[in-house]
């Protein structure tokens, strides 16, 4: 059983859950060309929740958490993020996505922008905020990550593990509802792992609504309220972790498990 | 928070999706009608094809191939379709395609001077079989690069081929080339075996010589004796006499073949340490790449008899051919110093530590894998070369541009343009096409093979 | 690696001028440099041999005699009795033309069919294919003669113009003429010019600069530095209060009205061509060479810029788009504030390789006749004065420079914005 490697005392206590739908999604299907992907959808996030999304590559979890925030169109149901109806409308879309903030696998920094840059691009173009306080914020949200010292240094001068941090703080800087993490850890070495989930320790205790496609079962256990399994394109099972990892129920479930935890 | 609990016990099964996704409506909604914009762009695009091939197809198709002369292509078109504009006259192709692709290569050489007319009654085949064989043998003894996985056997043709390609094409005595050839034998066999008997410098110095004596000095006696004992040859064909797209192949071929060693010293020149060296290597490469290719055939054509000892004459096609490898070792050096820079320095340090020498470890690893890396540089630089032959009709060649302008001189095909610059486009197309389509193929292949 | 004692001391040998690494690679060096010197010695007096026994000393005194040849497109004055020198460079002059009127078209046909190559649309994106595959493996000279066939076969003759029911009308308003004979445009005309300054005294390089001309790029100069002040001033604002406020129409203005009251206070218009006879007089006549040449070398490098500009959208991974529309920014402002920034970079090398190409490429002027640099001084001017070597040698020299510099741009350009990398 691989447990989180983090020197932080985790405090679930502060980890509360409201009453408040951040997105809720109903009977959403997507294909890809003639590839049903994602089958009959239907789930309900709570403003607070730390959800982590795990199942076997292909199983369709990445293209869920891009389809709340109209990386991909789905076809059929229903998306609805704090209050907004997902659909094609321009403003709608606008709207959500500077609600939901994302984080890559492959950081995709900018990398002819300063690492401040990086930060303060989107809320000068998209909030219309001042620079100094597009600055200011900016390099709260670096020393929250703790590399405000690198402010002024290229993307491509940083190792990788900062770079994630610094795309989490680019996403922390249009001050979202929600975050959505992509695998932020996979494409790391194993040692940068440990400072990229910190961070995101340090966000769900702030009370951040995250949604996580990880394999970082350590995070899942420790972090998440409650873990949902997806397999060839649906979910198979959800469940509180202590629940989850100890007592699954889904054959599925248990064969995954046995494989991601079992050497 | 046990709301959340949920387990599926049946999978759901894959559904189709909605008609609107997939097949011809939506492929042709994703591709060709999404959105007012992209469906007036679809409308403008279909109206732009149907004016072109409303022009281009009855020209083509509706044409003309059997006439004597222009004025008679015409007389034809009005009696057929009532005007003379929309209509081709292939008949100048069906007159004169022999000429555009051989020039003036006699078909049969045994009947002196003669370009058209019957065959003598000793000729069995006329002689483009000659052009023909070299280019036949040209991809037989290329396969062995070209595809991976043809017998290594064939790379005897490849060994061969520089000899026995200007024995085709020029003809003469058989013991010419096979003298030539006979001058690198004993350069290999000294190279292969003296350094047993002699050190490895000695034996490079003496090979060298003894290959320079045998040429320069030995061969003049034994090839005419080897002549009169054995006369086996081909009648010769004057360089004068060759033109159309024979020539625009055997220059390119020749001048990509000669260039590429060159360029691999260059490159190799110019990635080294020596200063000297490198200075050298850059200054050459950088001049010729700085001067357009009709400046280089300028030199050849007015200049570059000046430069060789007083009474030197070769004829102008040698001339051409020189400064066009010269001008194709530079590109190629940097197509090869590409090749170089994208080998992992490991390479370079895994060669050393094996203990190789510079020159092994040049030949053993890093060559094969550079030159591998720009095979499809190379090709695109062969398809430059090939296209710019076409300059050599500016100083008096008769490559295929030179030629349609001698037809159109001609009494009977005054006046043809468009008849003649299409079957010179097509057939360049067909050719630089196939060889980009070919290179591409490679590159993906190396790709994958990379992995 | 330490040593703990020193090496034993050698005496020299000679074969350590090949083996030891201390002196072996100068050995190769000092070998490298006879033998560049020894074949460029052989050349050089191979040269002098067969330029004496010819009578024709190296020596440049032609270039003042009159060259005696016509040149019919120049935009500096020149007769037949000028010198060759001068001749030389109305050629080069006209070099310079076609190439910078080549690379701005291509540079615009070429991104446009670049993008479109990228469309959504199917059907656009095959039609671009098509063209880029069709110019790219055809011979450039190909295309060249073709232009010129097409404008001499095609067009109507000045004839054609004449009488009550014409066959061929002027287009644009009664403005522009196309003619086999050429195509004839408005020209600029000021009723209040100021004139023009002569440069250069008598020398061969002597040139008519229009007054009225400089003053209009002063403007233009003044104009574009006012605008790029107001943007400063937009950028001051949104930096303080996070609203840019829209400053197209002010730029606009800036651009258009100071020039326009210039134009109108030197009293600008235009001269249009008029069918005199069997020939139109008046306008500027643009012959077909320039224009068979000037289309043929856009069209054929448009192709290639096409497939740089294609390339350098591509280059830019998925993942910059994607992080930028989930941070929500709209796609125009992706393309301008993170997708442009990064593909120049990768578009602008092989772009200028390419304006360079382009100006070698103008040297196939030859074979339509437009007396460009190739067409006097290694055409005209060295068939008559029969000095091939000066003439070759120094046409070489001229396009080499042009290079030079063209690559001295380039580096600088590589240079300034070269990713910072660790």
């Amino acid at each position: 059983m691989s447990d989180l490697a983090t020197d932080l005392n985790i405090d679930r206590s502060k980890m509360q859950v409201s009453d408040e739908v951040a997105v809720e999604i109903t009977g959403m299907n997507k294909w890809f060309g003639a590839f049903h992907v994602l089958r009959d959808i239907d789930l309900t996030v709570y403003e607070g929740e730390r959800i982590v999304i795990a199942g076997p590559s292909g199983s369709g979890k990445s293209t869920l958490i891009r389809c709340i925030n109209a990386l991909e169109e789905h076809q059929k149901g229903k998306i609805v993020v704090d209050g907004t109806v997902l659909s094609n409308d321009l403003k709608n879309i606008d709207r959500i996505r500077s609600e939901v903030g994302m984080v890559f696998q492959h950081f995709n920094l900018f990398p002819h922008l300063t690492i401040l840059e990086n930060c303060t691009l989107a809320p000068i173009w998209v909030r219309k905020v001042p620079r100094r306080e597009a600055v200011e914020t900016a390099m709260h949200f670096l020393e929250k990550v703790k590399i405000p010292e690198q402010a002024n240094k290229y993307p491509g001068q940083l190792s990788g593990g900062q770079q994630q941090r610094v795309a989490i703080a680019r996403s922390l800087c249009m001050k979202p509802k929600i975050m959505l993490f992509d695998e932020p850890t996979s494409a790391l070495d194993p040692e940068m792992i440990k400072e990229v989930l910190d961070t995101m320790i340090q966000l769900a205790e702030e009370g951040m609504t995250m949604l996580c496609v990880t394999h970082e079962m350590g995070f899942a256990r420790q972090v998440a309220n409650r873990v949902i399994f997806m397999d060839q394109g649906q979910i198979v099972e959800q469940n509180e972790p202590e629940e989850f990892f100890n007592n699954p129920q889904s054959e599925r479930t248990k064969l995954f498990l046995s494989q991601i935890l079992g050497h | 928070m046990s709301e959340h609990k949920f387990v599926r016990t049946e999978m759901l099964p894959e559904q189709t999706p909605p008609v609107s996704e997939v097949g011809v409506i939506g492929w042709m909604r994703a591709n060709l009608f999404s959105g007012w914009f992209n469906s007036i762009l679809t409308i403008l695009s279909l109206l732009f094809i149907y004016y072109i091939l409303s022009g281009v197809v009855p020209w083509t198709f509706q044409s003309v191939w059997n006439a004597g002369s222009l004025d008679e292509c015409r007389q034809i078109m009005k009696a057929t379709w009532g005007e003379t504009h929309g209509h081709a006259c292939w008949a100048v192709i069906k007159d004169r395609w022999l000429q555009l692709l051989y020039g003036f290569y006699p078909p049969y050489p045994y009947a002196p001077g003669a370009t058209v007319g019957l065959p003598p009654s000793d000729a069995w085949l006329p002689s483009y079989f000659r052009p023909n064989l070299a280019l036949v043998l040209l991809f037989v003894a290329l396969s062995p690069v070209l595809f991976s996985n043809v017998s290594r056997k064939l790379l005897i043709v490849s060994a061969a081929y520089p000899f026995l390609m200007p024995w085709l094409m020029w003809g003469g005595s058989l013991w010419v080339p096979v003298s030539a050839a006979l001058g690198f034998v004993i350069l290999f066999a000294i190279l292969k075996y003296g350094p047993s008997v002699m050190g490895s410098l000695v034996s490079v110095i003496v090979a060298v010589l003894a290959a320079l004596a045998w040429w320069m000095v030995l061969s003049g006696y034994v090839t005419p004796v080897l002549a009169d004992l054995m006369p086996i040859g081909l009648p010769e064909v004057q360089s004068r006499q060759f033109g159309g797209f024979m020539l625009a192949v055997l220059l390119g071929v020749v001048a990509i073949g000669l260039s590429l060693p060159i360029g691999v010293v260059l490159a190799l020149g110019r990635q080294s340490d020596l200063l000297i060296v490198k200075s050298l290597c850059v200054g050459f490469i950088e001049t010729i790449r700085g001067v357009p290719l009709i400046t280089l055939l300028f030199v050849a054509s007015v200049l570059l008899n000046y430069f060789l000892p007083p009474g030197t004459d070769f004829d102008i096609i040698v001339r051409v051919m020189i400064m066009v490898t010269i001008f194709a070792s530079a590109y190629n050096a940097e197509v090869v110093r590409g090749g170089l820079a994208a080998l992992p320095k490991g390479q370079y340090e895994g060669a050393d530590s094996l203990g190789l020498n510079y020159w092994q470890a040049q030949r053993l690893i890093i060559m094969p894998q550079a030159l591998k890396i720009a095979i499809p540089g190379i090709v695109s630089t062969f398809i430059g070369v090939f296209k710019d032959t076409t300059l050599v009709s500016i100083i008096g060649l008769l490559d295929p541009i030179g030629l349609s302008q001698g037809i159109r001189s001609n009494a009977e095909w005054n006046g043809i343009y468009w008849e003649l610059f299409a079957f010179i486009a097509v057939l360049f197309f067909i050719f630089c096409f196939g060889m980009s389509r070919y290179s591409m193929w490679l590159e993906r292949k190396l790709q994958t093979g990379h992995r | 690696m330490t040593t703990y004692t020193d090496p034993p001391k050698e005496s020299f040998r000679l074969s350590m001028l090949l083996y030891d690494t201390r002196y072996r690679s100068m050995t190769i060096q000092i070998v490298a440099l006879m033998g560049f010197m020894l074949l460029a010695a052989w050349l050089i007096s191979n040269t002098i041999q067969n330029l004496a026994a010819l009578g024709k000393p190296i020596e440049f005194g032609f270039f003042t005699e009159a060259a005696g040849y016509d040149i019919n497109q120049h935009i500096i004055e020149y007769g037949n009795q000028d010198t060759h020198l001068r001749a030389s460079f109305v050629g080069l002059l006209n070099t310079l033309i076609v190439a910078v009127l080549g690379c701005v078209t291509a540079t615009i046909v070429g991104v446009i069919i670049g993008v479109l190559r990228l469309s959504k649309n199917w059907l656009v994106a095959r039609i671009m294919t098509v063209y880029v595959e069709m110019f790219r493996n055809v011979p450039l000279l190909l295309w060249i003669l073709l232009a010129m066939a097409i404008l001499i076969e095609s067009l109507p003759q000045p004839s054609a113009f004449r009488g009550e029911d014409p066959a061929a009308t002027m287009k644009l308003f009664e403005s522009v003429a196309i003619t086999n004979r050429g195509l004839y445009i408005p020209e600029p005309l000021f009723s209040r010019s100021l004139g023009d300054v002569h440069l250069l005294g008598q020398s061969s390089f002597r040139m008519d600069v229009s007054l009225d001309f400089l003053a209009l790029v002063l403007v233009l100069v003044l104009s574009i530095f006012a605008t790029r002040k107001v943007t400063a001033r937009a950028e001051r604002i949104q930096n303080a209060t996070g609203l840019r406020p829209t400053t197209w129409y002010i730029n606009l203005g800036l651009i258009v009205i100071p020039s326009t009251i210039l134009l109108i206070a030197l009293g600008f218009h235009l001269g249009y061509p008029e069918l005199k006879g069997f020939n139109f007089q008046g306008g500027t006549h643009l012959r077909n060479s320039l224009t068979a040449l000037w289309l043929a070398l856009s069209l054929y490098t448009a192709a290639f810029v096409a497939e740089i500009v294609r390339g350098g959208i591509l280059a830019i991974s998925h993942g910059q788009t994607e992080a930028a529309s989930a941070l929500g920014i709209r796609p125009q402002r992706i393309m301008r504030l993170v997708v442009l920034p990064q593909a120049l970079r990768v578009i602008i090398p092989p772009l200028i390789s390419q304006y360079l190409n382009l100006t070698k490429n103008s040297s196939l002027a030859i074979a339509v006749g437009y007396m460009d640099i190739t067409g006097t001084l290694g055409g005209i001017t060295m068939n008559q004065t029969g000095r091939e070597l000066e003439c070759v040698l120094l046409l070489m020299l001229v396009y080499l420079v042009i290079s030079l510099i063209i690559s001295a741009v380039m580096n600088w350009y590589n240079n300034r914005v070269k990713l910072v990398e660790r």
